[in-house]
């Protein structure tokens, strides 16, 4: 196979930090090529290269062999180089093919729009995907696996040569995923060479042709695919040994904490479960099973129609979060950082939100008081900030959670509710808030997790229970789940609820 | 040499405090300008012309930082100082005429607020909307409840709230530092101020936090009724009558002064300190121009001009 793309010897600095020391890259015609590394290791550094995003300080990049200078995201486009970003740059109010030619709309005359021509040229997009789309649709009406696709074709209708993919899978389901794996598949048929970022290391081994690690900016390894294991690469990222992924410690379990009976509200009917001091309970589903919508229940942010829920036996029916909070109830946000963090804030103010009363001295806030709550903090689950006063937005996402977990400890919760706790949060992070949960659990707090990550229910809870269109169809104990059991739970769509749909 | 190094310590400090900068800059220059211009008599003067719009930015900037907009003040100006004309006229004793109609004046600036509160956290509608309705309900019911005509012959007494003077500083000015100070201690150092800035920087967010968001919007729409009203009896007061027509377009002096002071219109950042440096500044700029007898159409312009420098400033600061 042909070279596509090599960078070689790039580097970038910014003021205090190398981002990007003497780091190469190469791509081949019709190959998967996984970026990965531990957040801050440089791969979006080096991609935002790629794009035009960013100007790199030296370095050579050649495609097909010929040396190119990508001064701007315009030029990186005519070189056919695509970038897909995590969150899609998508016009929510335009439809599929609009959304596809923006900016090369064809044209008639008297510089009118030809309508026709636009949706049968994106019609032929979306078939050279094997996807079926209206391409009137509004792109706002579309779940995130379209949208995607048709980010997808928007860099297809421009000739892409080099398509980069952010964590393409941080929205979608394991079915979407699948699907989005023909997707791949079909364009390294074409010769497209794919550079793949990802935290998620099962779909690097499904997908990925060769992987390459990156590490506080700096190339680790480049290597086949099959060749690694997972082992090895996680060693590669981290620079040490995990002795295992998930560091599950068995506890005893103790009295009850948690206890819902028969809840209804939206879609979500007949929601049955306890939780129990000292156990890490889970909670598995595909996406849109109703799993956040549960948390926003029983965290009082949305109403509960029907049944009860008991906390430490005692009836529970907050009608705000603040009601939950007083009763000692926490959430952990699915996006923390569009509900969890105030952004424009800092590290201390963040922390200690949700609690200022007991920091009050008459009207004042007294931040002598505050600066050695939250320090305590920054201290007990070892955030990593500059100071107390630096702004929440420049941590790195494993730190921004600690952060809102810091909040919730200062509130002295009894139950947290962690919704999605480790997206795009990586290896070594991820790492660190296992060994909190198991603390947290230690200490008799209850603790559930959210999670469309399979493999950490199976290595970090006690019992599972999966959810599949607002009802909970099975709650397995650590010994019974697989991933098998799950999925088919999580599927368990009966004929009454399709009905219905 | 050390030309050079002036200038990159003035950059840096621009940089660091911008707005602070240029209000420096703008005193330096009419100083230079005007040989009366840096009389304590004239810079008295000017934070006196400037209050009554300056209490109305405070209660502005609190609104600002919650994301939202009050396009009511001007109106509620108007109808404040109308509501304690007219009670001052009631054949009551002095001793009690004063407080009622004063007190009727503020409550009106409670009711107002607390209206708009209403419609914007339980009806969600948008605070643009339902301010400029308010705008147009206060201006339309201040010339409805005078007939169109001014309110005069007011008890004598009244003129002395804006016209007096306590230790040679105008009450107006001694008022309108005392409200600064008071935002200003409010935002900094209470759990009401940095839940203004939560719910600001993002409202659900802030309700997951456990915030009451809707009672902090209700009560930052309240105090900037509230002070929107201090400023119509202050207005009244100074021209010792109750004018349907008064605070026209004291709104959008009102933002310029806001925004110049660098508070962001997405909300979550600002300070009443840059308010109160942005409201000098524009105030200054006007007493400067008068003093330079430049035409009033020409200082519009100018103003303008400068409002967009200012803020363009503040810009390159971020």
């Amino acid at each position: 196979m042909d070279t596509l793309l090599s960078m070689n010897g790039i580097i970038k600095k910014y003021p205090g930090v190398t981002a990007l020391d003497e780091v190469s890259f190469e791509l081949k015609q019709g190959e998967v090529h996984c970026l990965v590394g531990e957040n801050g290791a440089g791969k979006s550094t080096l991609m935002k290269i790629l794009g035009g995003a960013v100007a790199m300080d030296t370095g050579m990049i050649k495609i097909s062999g010929t040396a190119v200078a990508v001064p701007s995201p315009a030029v990186a486009q005519q070189l056919g180089i695509g970038v897909i970003y995590q969150d899609f740059k998508l016009v929510n109010d335009l439809s599929v093919a609009e959304n596809v030619l923006l900016g090369q709309e064809p044209l008639r005359g008297w510089k009118m729009i030809d309508k026709n021509l636009m949706h049968q040229r994106v019609r032929q997009v979306l078939v050279q995907l094997g996807e079926e789309l209206d391409t009137r649709a509004r792109v706002g009406t579309l779940g995130m696996a379209k949208r995607q696709i048709v980010e997808i074709a928007k860099t297809l209708v421009r000739n892409v040569r080099i398509l980069v993919m952010d964590e393409p899978s941080a929205s979608l389901t394991d079915q979407e995923i699948r699907s989005m794996f023909q997707v791949i598949r079909r364009l390294k048929g074409e010769g497209v060479g794919i550079i793949y970022i990802s935290h998620r290391l099962d779909e690097i081994f499904e997908i990925g042709d060769r992987v390459t690690v990156l590490r506080d900016g700096k190339n680790v390894k480049t290597a086949r695919i099959a060749e690694v294991d997972r082992r090895t690469l996680i060693r590669w990222m981290v620079g040490r040994e995990l002795e295992q992924e998930y560091p599950k410690v068995p506890l005893k379990r103790g009295t009850e904490i948690l206890r819902v009976e028969h809840l209804g509200a939206g879609r979500l009917r007949d929601i049955n479960f306890t939780v129990t001091r000292g156990e890490i309970f889970g909670i598995a589903g595909l996406v849109g099973a109703g799993r956040s919508e549960l948390a926003h229940v029983i965290f009082g942010a949305s109403p509960r129609e029907m049944g009860a829920v008991y906390l430490e036996n005692e009836e529970f029916n907050p009608s705000s979060p603040r009601e939950a909070i007083e009763a000692g109830v926490g959430l952990l946000t699915e996006d923390r950082n569009r509900y969890g963090l105030l952004m424009q804030m800092n590290v201390r103010e963040n922390i200690s939100l949700s609690r200022i009363r007991d920091l009050l001295r008459g009207f004042r806030i007294d931040k002598t008081k505050e600066e050695k709550a939250a320090q305590g903090f920054v201290d007990q689950l070892k955030i990593k900030t500059p100071s107390l006063e630096v702004g929440v937005e420049t941590l790195s996402g494993g730190n921004r959670q600690k952060v809102v977990l810091a909040r919730w400890l200062f509130t002295q919760s009894k139950l947290l509710i962690f919704d999605e706790p480790t997206a795009g949060i990586d290896v070594g992070a991820k790492f660190e808030i296992y060994n909190l949960m198991n603390d947290l659990a230690e200490r008799g707090i209850g603790v559930i997790i959210i999670s469309s990550e399979l493999p950490e229910l199976l290595g970090m809870c006690d019992r599972i229970a999966v959810m599949c269109d607002g009802r909970i169809t099975g709650v397995l104990t650590r010994e019974e789940s697989t991933q098998e059991r799950i999925l088919a739970l999580a599927t368990q769509f009966n004929e009454e609820t399709i009905s219905v749909r | 040499m050390s030309a050079d190094h002036s200038v990159k310590r003035l950059s840096a400090a621009a940089a660091e405090y911008g707005i602070g900068v240029a209000f420096v800059l703008e005193l330096v220059l009419f100083a230079i300008l005007s040989p009366y211009f840096l009389t304590a008599e004239n810079l008295l003067n000017v934070t006196l012309q400037t209050s009554i719009t300056a209490i109305i930015a405070v209660g502005m900037t609190f609104v600002i930082l919650t994301a939202g907009i009050d396009l009511s003040v001007g109106s509620v100006v108007a109808f404040a100082g109308i509501s304690t004309t007219i009670l001052l006229k009631l054949d009551i004793s002095p001793a009690l005429a004063y407080p009622v109609a004063i007190g009727a004046g503020l409550a009106f600036g409670v009711v107002t607020g607390g209206a708009a509160g209403v419609f914007i956290t339980k009806f969600k509608i948008t605070p643009f909307i339902v301010t400029l309705a308010l705008m147009t309900i206060w201006r339309g019911a201040a010339f409805v409840v005078t007939e169109g005509r001014p309110i005069w012959e007011l008890p004598e007494g009244f003129a002395v709230l804006a016209r007096g003077r306590i230790a040679e500083i105008p009450i107006p000015t001694i008022i309108m530092l005392v409200v600064f100070g008071a935002a200003h201690f409010v935002l900094t150092q209470t759990r009401f101020g940095r839940y203004v800035y939560a719910v600001g920087g993002n409202v659900e967010a802030a309700r997951l936090a456990g915030i009451d968001t809707n009672r902090i919007l209700m009560q930052v729409y309240i105090i900037s009724g509230v002070l929107a009203s201090l400023s119509g009896i202050l207005l009244a007061s100074r021209v010792n009558s109750g004018q349907p027509n008064s605070g026209l377009m004291y709104e959008l002096d009102v933002i310029a002064a806001v925004v110049v002071g660098g508070t962001s219109l997405f909300g979550g950042r600002g300070t009443v300190i840059g308010t109160l440096i942005g409201s000098l500044l524009i105030g200054v700029l006007r007493n400067g121009l008068n003093l330079m007898n430049v035409e009033s159409y020409v200082q519009q312009v100018i103003v303008g001009v400068v409002i967009l420098l200012a803020v363009m400033m503040d810009r390159l600061r971020k």
